[in-house]
């Protein structure tokens, strides 16, 4: 039995079509990415295989229970959400936050091992509102997993955070993956993405548009490198492009972006051709393919300038 | 610590915490209406009604009108030269000038000022005994002032009103506006946390906070003026229950669906606005006309005064303030049924 399966999930805010026919499935003990940029609907199928809104089209199952039937209040006991920019009580301490929000579920761990688990100790007592913003989204996930959930919600859980909050954030992810339990997870982050997800489903304007295992979709690109470089005078790119090793080449400014072959030939190609003109390329560099190339191969624009260079 | 911790209880006291712990919302609820009825109380308590002002005519014969200086328990009265005492009446700095003309005393006053009629009572009565007139018919007076007729005995139960409209409108309305805003509604929406529990939660905190701004204004009123419940403290508290109750039905439709703090603010003011004018909590409604009576008697603010003030000063029963109770318990499962109907987590 799937932790999580859709079936045809269709959303409309009056013209505009938010989510356009999203098939999904979450099996358990799986962590499953939805990837995308801002607007691609990730939030909204989220927020409907939440509970929180009625889906226009299209079915919903949490551990085969559907939505409406009656059994509302015990599919919640099972799960646990983290919202997107959820202010939580600024005047209640971590503590008292995380008390009340276990209150709400039969079963579930007990505030002294989630103060442990999340590394809170020290902030214990202090007001919500007095928090760093990684500590707040670690109390988020907290109440989300203070009912000791089956299936754990994250909707793009370190946006905004910085490396250091992004990783204590992450292995608090992966302990509860430890124990077999299932994750949906929104991101636009693709290195969130790959460090976390078993399986990944990019989407673009409320469709899925590719599905696979993080590694899978980035060999689908094919055997490719990326080769990156600035110049500090202009080159000529049509020899460049003209190489037969060379698949495409983006130029931003003075930085130079060249997807190659992956062979030690296609490189050493591209630099006979920069010597050729006389171009000394700064800050060379050449990495393998990641799911950020991927969305651009898929939709042909960049996901996002927030990723942090890998 | 206990492990399995009461939801209700929780929330309960989540409310009360987050109110405490928020010097503003403490001020408003419990400060203001302790400082407005200082304030009021100071600037309308009871002194003796100030004496009418006459002026003589200076260049007129002063034996006529010398009866006029020795009554200065009735009327104060000063000589002035004609062009200056003609200024003091245009400006109303007297309130009525006294000319001695050969061929009578003449009193000229502007009859649409209370205060000169009366100036004009006194300064006749004052002459005509001066000249010998005799009363025919024995009198003696009497004077009251009794608790339970003064303007504090009014504007106390007003303020009860006021008060439980205002916290009601904000500790429930906006709050809930508040909550939408920060997607902490939602947050609550995908827990299994009881609906009810929710809204009882906050029930119970405004009980709490119901019992503890009646005591502070019916404590401070009693010590600071002097107020006395003639009626049932009980029946002060019940209208003050059903009260809030029927403020918070009202609070929780303009709370039922917005998450704009700006938007929600000006629907407050909207709701409020028209009764902080209308409803007598400082002066009374009777002043309006006659046809505005019944509107405003249907307001949920006007019957909590009314209600308040026959119980406090009249020593009414509930029983007595029925149609006031009508009006509250009209407005309270009105907008109940209305709020549960539109009410949105999202």
């Amino acid at each position: 039995m799937p932790a999580i399966r859709c079936r045809g999930l269709v959303k409309r805010y009056g013209d505009k079509v938010a989510v356009d026919g999203v098939d999904l499935e979450v099996a358990t003990g799986e962590c499953f990415g939805l990837l995308g940029p801002n607007g691609a609907g990730k939030t909204t199928t989220v927020e409907m295989i939440e509970g929180l809104y009625q889906p226009n089209a299209g079915s919903i199952e949490l551990f085969g229970l559907p939505w409406g039937k009656g059994q509302d209040g015990d599919i919640r006991e099972r799960f646990g959400v983290q919202l997107q920019e959820t202010q939580l009580a600024d005047k209640l301490t971590v503590a008292e936050v995380l008390r009340l929000f276990r209150s709400f579920y039969r079963r579930g761990r007990s505030v002294d091992e989630l103060i442990t688990l999340l590394a809170l100790e020290e902030e214990r007592n202090r007001y919500f509102s007095r928090l760093s913003g990684g500590q707040k989204q670690r109390v988020a996930v907290g109440c989300a997993l203070v009912g000791d959930p089956e299936l754990l919600f994250l909707d793009e859980p370190t946006t905004g955070l910085d490396p250091r909050a992004r990783k204590s954030l992450w292995s608090i992810v992966e302990r509860y993956r430890e124990q077999g339990r299932s994750v949906l997870l929104t991101t636009h982050y693709m290195e969130e993405a790959s460090a976390l997800c078993d399986r990944v489903a990019v989407m673009d304007q409320g469709k899925i548009i590719a599905l696979g295992t993080p590694r899978a979709l980035v060999d689908s690109l094919g055997m490719v490198q990326f080769v990156e470089f600035e110049v500090t005078r202009p080159l000529s790119e049509a020899p460049l492009q003209a190489l037969p090793s060379v698949d495409s080449l983006v130029n931003r400014g003075n930085h130079y972006r060249l997807r190659v072959d992956r062979s030690l030939a296609a490189l050493r190609a591209v630099l006979e051709e920069l010597e050729r003109q006389g171009v000394q390329p700064i800050g060379l560099s050449t990495h393998q393919a990641t799911l950020d190339d991927v969305f651009l191969h898929l939709t042909g624009r960049a996901l996002e300038q927030q990723t942090e260079p890998a | 610590m206990n492990d399995s911790p009461s939801p209700l209880g929780e929330l309960v006291k989540a409310r009360v915490r987050e109110f405490m712990r928020e010097p503003g919302y403490v001020f408003w609820v419990f400060g203001f209406p302790v400082l407005l009825a200082v304030g009021l109380g100071i600037a309308f308590r009871e002194k003796p009604p100030e004496l009418p002002r006459v002026g003589v005519v200076a260049e007129a014969d002063p034996a006529r009108t010398s009866a006029l200086f020795s009554a200065e328990k009735l009327l104060l009265a000063e000589r002035l030269p004609r062009a200056q005492a003609e200024r003091a009446l245009a400006r109303t700095k007297i309130d009525l000038l006294v000319d001695a003309q050969p061929d009578a005393l003449v009193l000229r006053f502007d009859p649409a000022q209370e205060r000169s009629r009366l100036a004009r009572a006194a300064a006749v009565d004052v002459l005509q005994r001066g000249a010998g007139r005799r009363d025919v018919l024995e009198m003696r007076e009497q004077t009251v002032s009794e608790v339970g007729s003064r303007y504090v005995d009014f504007l106390v139960p007003g303020l009860i009103g006021l008060n439980l409209m205002g916290s009601s409108m904000w500790g429930i309305g906006f709050n809930l506006v508040l909550a939408r805003k920060r997607r902490l509604l939602r947050r609550y929406a995908v827990t299994p946390m009881h609906r009810t529990h929710f809204l009882l939660a906050y029930f119970f905190s405004r009980s709490i906070f119901l019992a503890l701004e009646l005591g502070l204004l019916i404590g401070f009123g009693k010590l600071f003026f002097g107020t006395h419940i003639r009626g049932s403290v009980l029946d002060v508290v019940v209208l003050g229950v059903v009260g809030a109750a029927s403020f918070a039905a009202i609070s929780l439709i303009v709370g039922s669906r917005l998450d704009n703090t700006e938007v929600a603010n000006g629907w407050m003011n909207f709701v409020m606005l028209p009764m902080w004018i209308l409803s007598g909590s400082f002066f009374s409604y009777e002043r309006f006309p006659e046809w505005l009576r019944l509107p405003i008697r249907l307001l949920p603010l006007t019957a909590v005064n009314d209600a308040l003030r026959a119980v406090y000063n009249d020593g009414a029963s509930l029983l007595g303030v029925g149609f006031e109770l009508g009006v509250l318990l009209t407005w309270g499962a009105v907008g109940f049924l209305v709020a549960i109907k539109a009410f949105r987590w999202q």
